[in-house]
């Protein structure tokens, strides 16, 4: 039998030490490069840190507690005391900005993974396999966007109460269906490029190929699709708490601080400015930093 | 008088990651009814050096930095206004390009899309229009043409599409046409037929052809005169006769030996060491330097000059050949 | 190994067919045909030869070449390596004997993982038939393999985009040659590189076949670079073979009238020859295998077709010794050939 001289290897030939190597950069250093350069996505990313940590770390500040009611003191401007001023029933409006935003935030990243978990799991499996079961996996997905979501949500806190689980559930529930789409569309045009043909080739499991060949190479679009959808979570528990459908009061998310805000907008504007600029920057800065990370990712979709 | 002169054709790609010097100082000319080959591997610039031409490349990033590309001793088409331009293209000056299935509009009809640059630059009727573009169907060997021009692009074959491409360019009638890798995407047995079928039209039209090609093969089937290119610059121009059999560059000859010509027997093949050079840098010398087996120090000093004359029109860049140091007909015997 | 092993080819194929149904609606589709890509190709590779295959794009070669990769199981036929049917092996066994033969691909931009360097992609490769190596020995044989095809083993922690075509064509041939495979298939190799590079990686793959001697099916639609490289040469056309020959017999003296017509197609770099020679361009497009002409599938192109060529298909038959070609007319296309029955 003709063996190939490959094995083992001549001992002649020098091994490189490890420290002499060159170091490549991988595409996610060369993305991270890319998005240094952006300006915009920096400033977003900053300004989205310091809201982040402002929300996080500020209510063990304040010497004032969310549900704390100074009925006496009532609706007043900004002062030094109150930065931010207070609401009819005396509680500090940054206090309560920061306690919104955690539950506004913590909506917008746990809906976010519900439906990252969902979506990346459903469309890679609907992709992979392929062919009817594809098919009909897909056309599930049709007819769940097809139904109105406010229903949906009015019909499951009419079954389960409200609670704050129920909203990242909901929301989850409802979000995960575009990016099952997106996945699914990625992992299609993957499956047909010769590198995942080769790991077949060479024998790799399912498992291997699915894990360090296909997702490896598809996070990239999951992470901008992610990005995108905090902002877009956040804004649904925005509307529902609109309806009346999102967290209980005392506590208070953004949505109904801002829905709160607005029924007082002509007397105590202070009420609806300041946590309707926390919302928006948040918003903006996300979208520019899910944009920044598009282009970072992506370098052949942006132009120079 | 050349039919075109183009001098010092300079067009830069500005992008994120630097200055990509894509056309670097391009001169050539073309005379009424010849046929010119540019032929370069990949990233040489010999389709950007074509699509400069027509005001055909993306801007940003691409600018024409400086040059002159004068049609008929008259316009200047590098500086001509939007109007002039639209006038010439299509009309004066055609285009036909690499991908058949590509560039033809999917959603319109042959005929709509046939007569369109008639009604545009001649100003015929609808009905003499189409006649026009039934003649000039069948001039490409399409039969039934009556019939297969009310046929959709898809509905071709890859070889067909691209006579329809041909005849669409022709029918103005035009002074040049420019073909860019206009087989590339084909058959061969399909190419042949193709290739043939240029020659035959530019026969009868008088057209002069530019032909842009990375074959090697191509390019003596057709051509009366060679541009060589490499990273941006023309390498050597001269005749095919001179290019193939009295090559004045040691690209061009290191490019011949590489082809996996049908004549060598089972010998190993000859190989330009390294890769073309990145053309964000900035070049000093001859590019082809770091890859010449016959490069010497004042290759890339201040004397290196570019194209220059050699013998008569027959033209090299080649600092050693120029100076007389290198007699590449010597060393390869 | 008996006698009777070294004589019988390393790799055949008995009348292999790959077809593709071709179905209409989704949830209950219907059969409404089939694509005959491969449409029974019979071939047999002796052990260390280079067999060429050359074709026109949509003649099968590459659904052959991913059939006998078993990436496509065949509609019919048997595929023997060493005698042993690879179409009678289930998926599962399939796997574990991937290592025996190994494929390189047309695009080196897609055929290569972009997330993984060199060294991983490398390792993963080596680790198919030697799944305990790790440590320095892993870094040693990765190494010895970069150095084998020409990179610079310095280079090993780097990203595929961090290389040029011929380069990353490099990388590819080494994880191909990892896992100590037996037969090479290579789809069109050097199709996506320039000129100067594909000289390169032509005489890379001479000089490994040669010192590892391995078996190598070589695929590619240039006839020249398949001639300089081959051993033999099958020329397909529209999902069958038409005709096998060495190179030499193949570009000088082409029995079937389509290898003619594609031999006198290809353009010469050499201007005073292409001048002078009289070129057999043949009329029209080759035809879709959605719908292959009854009979020869080239009789509707071809100068030589009379009304018996529509009804049947030619079998490859030996009109010259070891010279097979399927043509019915060659006896009175090339007089004093093959008249002996």
């Amino acid at each position: 039998m003709i063996r190939t001289t490959l094995s083992p290897s001549p001992d002649d030939l020098p091994v490189p030490k490890l420290e002499e190597l060159e170091r490549g950069s991988s595409l996610w250093k060369d993305a991270w490069r890319r998005l240094r350069q952006n300006r915009l996505a920096l400033i977003a990313l900053a300004l989205f840190t310091v809201i982040a940590i402002v929300c996080v770390l500020g209510p063990f500040m304040t010497p004032y507690g969310y549900e704390e009611q100074r009925l006496a003191y009532g609706a007043q401007g900004p002062t030094w005391e109150h930065w931010m001023g207070t609401d009819a029933l005396g509680r500090d409006q940054l206090t309560r900005i920061m306690h919104g935003g955690r539950i506004s935030l913590s909506v917008g990243f746990m809906a976010t993974a519900v439906s990252l978990v969902i979506g990346v799991l459903y469309g890679a499996t609907s992709a992979y396999i392929g062919g009817r079961t594809d098919a009909v996996m897909m056309r599930f997905v049709d007819i769940l966007y097809a139904m109105p979501f406010t229903i949906f949500v009015i019909l499951l806190t009419v079954i389960f109460g409200r609670s704050l689980y129920l909203i990242f559930i909901a929301i989850g529930a409802v979000e995960w269906l575009t990016m099952a789409r997106i996945v699914r569309g990625q992992v299609l045009t993957l499956k047909q490029q010769e590198f995942i043909e080769a790991a077949v080739s060479l024998g790799y499991s399912n498992g291997r190929i699915i894990l360090r060949h296909l997702i490896p190479n598809v996070v990239g679009p999951i992470i901008v699709y992610a990005t995108l959808t905090v902002p877009a979570v956040m804004l649904l528990e925005a509307v529902l708490s609109f309806l009346g459908l999102g967290v209980q009061p005392p506590m208070a998310s953004w949505g109904v601080l801002i829905n709160e805000g607005k029924d007082a907008m002509t007397v105590y504007p202070w009420l609806l400015f300041f946590p309707a600029l926390f919302f928006s920057l948040t918003l903006f800065s996300l979208n520019f930093l899910g944009d920044g990370l598009r282009d970072a990712l992506d370098p052949k979709s942006s132009k120079d | 008088m050349p039919l075109l002169e183009v001098n010092d054709l300079t067009t830069w790609f500005h992008m994120r990651d630097g200055i990509v010097r894509a056309v670097d100082g391009v001169s050539f000319t073309l005379d009424r009814g010849e046929t010119l080959g540019i032929v370069g591997e990949s990233g040489s610039g010999k389709s950007v050096s074509c699509y400069s031409l027509l005001d055909l490349i993306p801007k940003p990033p691409g600018r024409i930095e400086r040059g002159t590309a004068v049609l008929g001793g008259e316009v200047d088409l590098l500086r001509a206004p939007r109007e002039v331009l639209r006038r010439i293209r299509g009309k004066r000056i055609a285009m036909v390009f690499q991908d058949p299935m590509t560039s033809l509009n999917p959603y319109l009809r042959i005929s709509t899309q046939m007569i369109e640059p008639l009604l545009i630059h001649e100003g015929l009727g609808n009905r003499e229009a189409l006649r026009r573009a039934i003649e000039s169907l069948e001039e490409v060997g399409i039969h039934d043409a009556v019939r297969q021009i009310d046929l959709y692009p898809h509905q071709f074959s890859g070889g067909m599409r691209q006579r329809v491409m041909i005849a669409m360019a022709l029918i103005t009638h035009p002074e040049i046409l420019i073909a860019d890798e206009p087989t590339t995407a084909l058959d061969v047995t399909v190419q042949a037929q193709i290739l043939e079928l240029i020659k035959a039209r530019q026969r009868e039209l008088g057209t002069a052809v530019i032909y842009v090609t990375h074959d090697l093969g191509v390019i003596a089937g057709v051509c009366d005169r060679v541009n060589v290119m490499y990273a941006g610059t023309i390498m050597e121009s001269g005749t095919v006769d001179e290019i193939f059999y009295n090559s004045a560059h040691p690209y061009t000859q290191a490019l011949q030996q590489s082809i996996p010509s049908l004549h060598d027997k089972g010998k190993s093949l000859y190989t330009i060491p390294g890769a073309p050079p990145d053309l964000t840098e900035e070049r000093s010398g001859c590019p082809f330097a770091p890859r010449c087996a016959y490069e010497e120090a004042h290759c890339t000093g201040p004397n290196y000059r570019g194209l220059d004359a050699f013998r008569g029109r027959h033209k090299t860049a080649c600092l050693r050949v120029l100076e007389g140091e290198l007699n590449l007909k010597e060393e390869n015997r | 190994m008996s006698d009777g092993a070294v004589r019988s080819p390393f790799l055949a194929l008995e009348d292999v067919k790959t077809h593709f149904p071709v179905t209409q609606g989704f949830l209950f589709r219907r059969r409404t045909g089939a694509v005959k890509a491969v449409d029974g190709v019979s071939l047999a590779i002796q052990r260390g030869e280079v067999l060429g295959l050359v074709g026109e794009s949509g003649c099968g070669k590459s659904t052959l070449s991913r059939t006998i990769m078993q990436l496509l199981r065949a509609s019919g036929g048997s595929i023997r390596l060493e005698g042993r049917d690879l179409c009678a092996v289930s998926m599962k066994q399939i796997r574990r004997e991937r290592i025996n033969f190994q494929m390189i691909f047309q695009d080196p931009y897609a055929s290569l993982n972009p997330r993984m360097t060199v060294y991983d992609t490398i390792k993963e490769a080596i680790r198919t038939r030697h799944p305990h190596v790790g440590g320095r020995a892993m870094i040693r044989r990765v190494s010895s393999l970069m150095d084998k095809v020409g990179l610079a083993p310095k280079l090993m922690r780097k990203y595929p985009h961090e290389f040029s075509g011929g380069q990353r064509q490099r990388i590819a041939i080494a994880r191909a040659l990892a896992p100590e495979p037996k037969l090479i298939l290579a789809d069109e190799p050097v199709s996506a590189l320039d000129v100067s590079i594909q000289s390169q990686i032509l005489n890379l793959l001479a000089k490994l076949t040669r010192e590892l001697g391995l078996t190598m099916l070589f695929i590619s639609h240039d006839l020249g670079v398949v001639k300089y490289i081959s051993h033999r040469i099958a020329v397909m056309y529209l999902g069958r073979i038409v005709e096998i020959g060495s190179p030499r017999e193949i570009m000088e003296k082409p029995l079937h009238p389509y290898t003619q017509a594609l031999v006198s197609a290809i353009p010469f770099p050499d201007p005073r020859l292409e001048r002078t020679r009289r070129r057999m361009v043949l009329e029209g497009d080759p035809p879709s295998p959605m719908d292959p002409p009854g009979g020869c599938p080239f009789h509707p192109r071809c100068p030589f077709a009379e009304a018996a060529c529509a009804r049947e298909v030619p079998a490859l038959k030996e009109y010259l010794p070891d010279r097979p070609a399927a043509c019915i007319r060659i006896p009175e296309i090339h007089p004093g050939i093959g008249s002996r029955e």
